[in-house]
């Protein structure tokens, strides 16, 4: 086992936006039945095939980092909270795509994971100091994912979709749509490439299921 | 959170923000509870801003008049039958057996809650005889009665823990080495969980990879199967899970004493600068107003008191929004969230009125006119005593809680 590489994502989000059921969904196969508020972090392994198939195959343990809370909170919280950012490999932001303000609040989640976050703690407010230079160089892998999209009226699913594009475009990222049926959640993924040449570093075969 | 200080912006922001923050945190989707619930705030305000122009003088006495008996019949209407009917209505919706007729299960539940809002008036001597059976002084005098306990048991309650947070605060010698211990605790219990739910995928992986699916038994050779093979397999999973379960309950609890902890230093770090220290003095002078009103019950100043008492009435409405919120955190999922946003509403309004009722007491005399005026001839002496005695019940109980807290707590710091 101790011969397994270790590979941290963290998964930040607003709270409610639904971080504990992917983070269950993409670990342990199922639909996470009674979900409820997450206090701390609470982490779950997937073991991962990279480069299956291929001669360079190797097996990896992602563990992923739910970390529960809200970016608006007393910085004793954030204090605390700053304890699991360290030695990330990758971040996935999750956004509710019923809720404009979760789309928001991702940026001040990406400064505060990756330790740049400077502004005092207070009421939750709508963000005017986002900088985009500072994801130009970021050497961490962004994964941003959208929930809650069959909970959109028919008629107001094109206006989500300009959104989100505008958010990928912010986080310097590429779009990818993807429906999973079967699923109350439906995902659509965003992309950021930087630092990664292969594609399939997340193998979307094995998130299909009966 | 800057400790007891009476700083007004503080107080706004925080009511705010726990309001703010626990709509959207569980998303109450039904407009009717949102309204339901913004109505409820907005009329119990508009009371206050009622009894605030009467002492200004503001607006001509008859309008004023006017806008007391409105408010007021709205208020009760809203917190006897609006809000209960669809408390009844949404606890009835969450349960599978009654949904189909929620909304005759919804009407039984609000007649039983008529039926014990009535009866409530029987032990206290409440009313006069020459009252009616469908005046206002009726229902007033009902939902006061529920008030005022509430108001006084977190009185009661606040009046002990004010001095005693502020004593403890000094007492406590946080230093950094002893937060890093306890994050480094924390990350190492973190570990822990993840090699234990490594071991877990891994060994779940390989039975998988074998053909074995433990979590079906389907028909009789399934059940062979399971019995004959990896029995031991099965059962090292659950041994593993159980341990899992057990860490993951210690890193939460670690996880928040890790915060009291960073809390707390940052609270004594903030005493020391000049802010700090301007409200140490003010909460100093809080505790020791808040003991004498442990023992007397006169007042040598009305107008003076009428302000404190304002004071600690918003001071104490902020604490009931924070604590009520952290209360229905521990307690709510997504399904009761609409419950228990209606819950707060009742509670908070029936809080209001009653405030309203005491408040009388505190005013100066030419004030208190207005107040009896419009709520009818009722027994406000009987509320002031009830208030006392409820008031000293809970300061008693208080003290008591949090002795035996106390003592529990220099053990789990020697844990250190």
């Amino acid at each position: 086992m101790a011969s397994l590489d270790r590979v941290k994502v963290l998964v930040l989000g607003d709270s409610g936006v639904g971080k504990s059921s992917l983070v269950h969904l993409l670990c342990q196969n199922q639909v996470l039945g009674n979900p409820s508020w997450t206090v701390g972090c609470s982490v779950d392994v997937r073991v991962h095939d990279y480069k299956e198939g291929t001669p360079e195959e190797k097996t990896y343990y992602t563990e992923l980092w739910d970390v529960g809370g809200s970016v608006g909170c007393v910085s004793s919280v954030k204090s605390t909270r700053a304890v699991f950012y360290n030695s990330v490999n990758g971040i996935i932001l999750v956004h509710d795509l019923t809720n404009k303000k979760s789309s928001q609040n991702l940026y001040r989640w990406s400064l505060e994971a990756l330790n740049r976050d400077s502004s005092p703690t207070g009421v939750i407010v709508s963000n005017g100091d986002y900088d985009r230079e500072q994801f130009a160089e970021n050497p961490v892998p962004l994964l941003l994912i959208g929930t809650k999209f069959d909970q959109i009226p028919d008629n107001k699913r094109s206006d989500v979709l300009t959104r989100t594009a505008f958010l990928s475009e912010d986080f310097n990222a590429e779009e990818i749509n993807l429906t999973i049926p079967h699923f109350d959640l439906l995902l659509f993924f965003t992309f950021q490439m930087t630092g990664f040449t292969d594609r399939k570093r997340f193998n979307f075969k094995s998130l299909h299921y009966d | 959170m800057n400790g007891y200080g009476p700083d007004l912006h503080t107080i706004v922001d925080d009511i705010i923000k726990a309001l703010t923050v626990h709509v959207s945190f569980f998303q109450v989707r039904q407009y009717v509870v949102q309204v339901v619930f913004s109505v409820t705030f907005a009329f119990s305000c508009t009371m206050f801003e009622l009894i605030i122009f009467e002492i200004l003088g503001a607006l001509s006495s008859s309008s004023r008049y006017f806008h007391w008996k409105l408010n007021l019949y709205v208020i009760l209407l809203v917190l006897i039958f609006v809000v209960p009917f669809y408390i009844g209505y949404f606890v009835v919706s969450n349960i599978r057996l009654l949904h189909r007729q929620r909304l005759l299960f919804a009407c039984m539940v609000w007649f039983t809650f008529m039926y014990f809002f009535w009866k409530l008036g029987d032990p206290f001597p409440i009313l006069s005889p020459k009252h009616g059976i469908l005046s206002i002084e009726q229902l007033i005098s009902r939902v006061g009665v529920i008030g005022v306990t509430l108001m006084a048991l977190l009185s009661g309650f606040g009046a002990v823990n004010c001095p005693y947070t502020y004593m403890s605060y000094f007492l406590r010698n946080v230093t950094d080495s002893d937060i890093l211990a306890l994050e480094r605790r924390l990350l190492q219990t973190m570990d822990m969980i993840v090699s234990k739910k490594k071991r877990i995928a891994m060994t779940r992986r390989q039975m998988y990879q074998r053909g074995e699916d433990q979590n079906r038994q389907t028909g009789f050779w399934g059940m062979i199967k399971s019995v004959t093979s990896t029995q031991t397999g099965s059962e090292n999973l659950s041994l593993i899970q159980q341990e899992v379960d057990a860490l993951e309950e210690l890193s939460r609890q670690l996880f928040l004493e890790t915060v009291d902890l960073q809390a707390t230093k940052e609270r004594i770090e903030y005493s020391k600068t000049f802010q700090g220290k301007y409200f140490n003095f003010l909460g100093y002078f809080f505790s020791i107003y808040c003991v004498w009103k442990i023992f007397m019950v006169k007042f040598w100043s009305q107008h003076i008191s009428f302000i404190l008492v304002g004071i600690i009435i918003v001071t104490s409405i902020r604490g009931l929004l924070i604590t009520l919120t952290k209360f229905f955190y521990a307690i709510s999922s997504n399904k009761s969230s609409n419950v228990i946003v209606l819950v707060l509403a009742q509670i908070m309004g029936m809080y209001f009125v009653s405030s309203v009722l005491l408040m009388r007491m505190s005013m100066p005399l030419e004030y208190r006119s207005i107040v009896s005026e419009v709520l009818g001839e009722l027994q406000f002496n009987f509320y002031h005593r009830w208030f006392d005695v409820i008031f000293l019940v809970s300061a008693l109980s208080s003290i008591l809680f949090l002795y035996l807290a106390h003592k529990q707590a220099p053990e789990k710091h020697m844990a250190l």
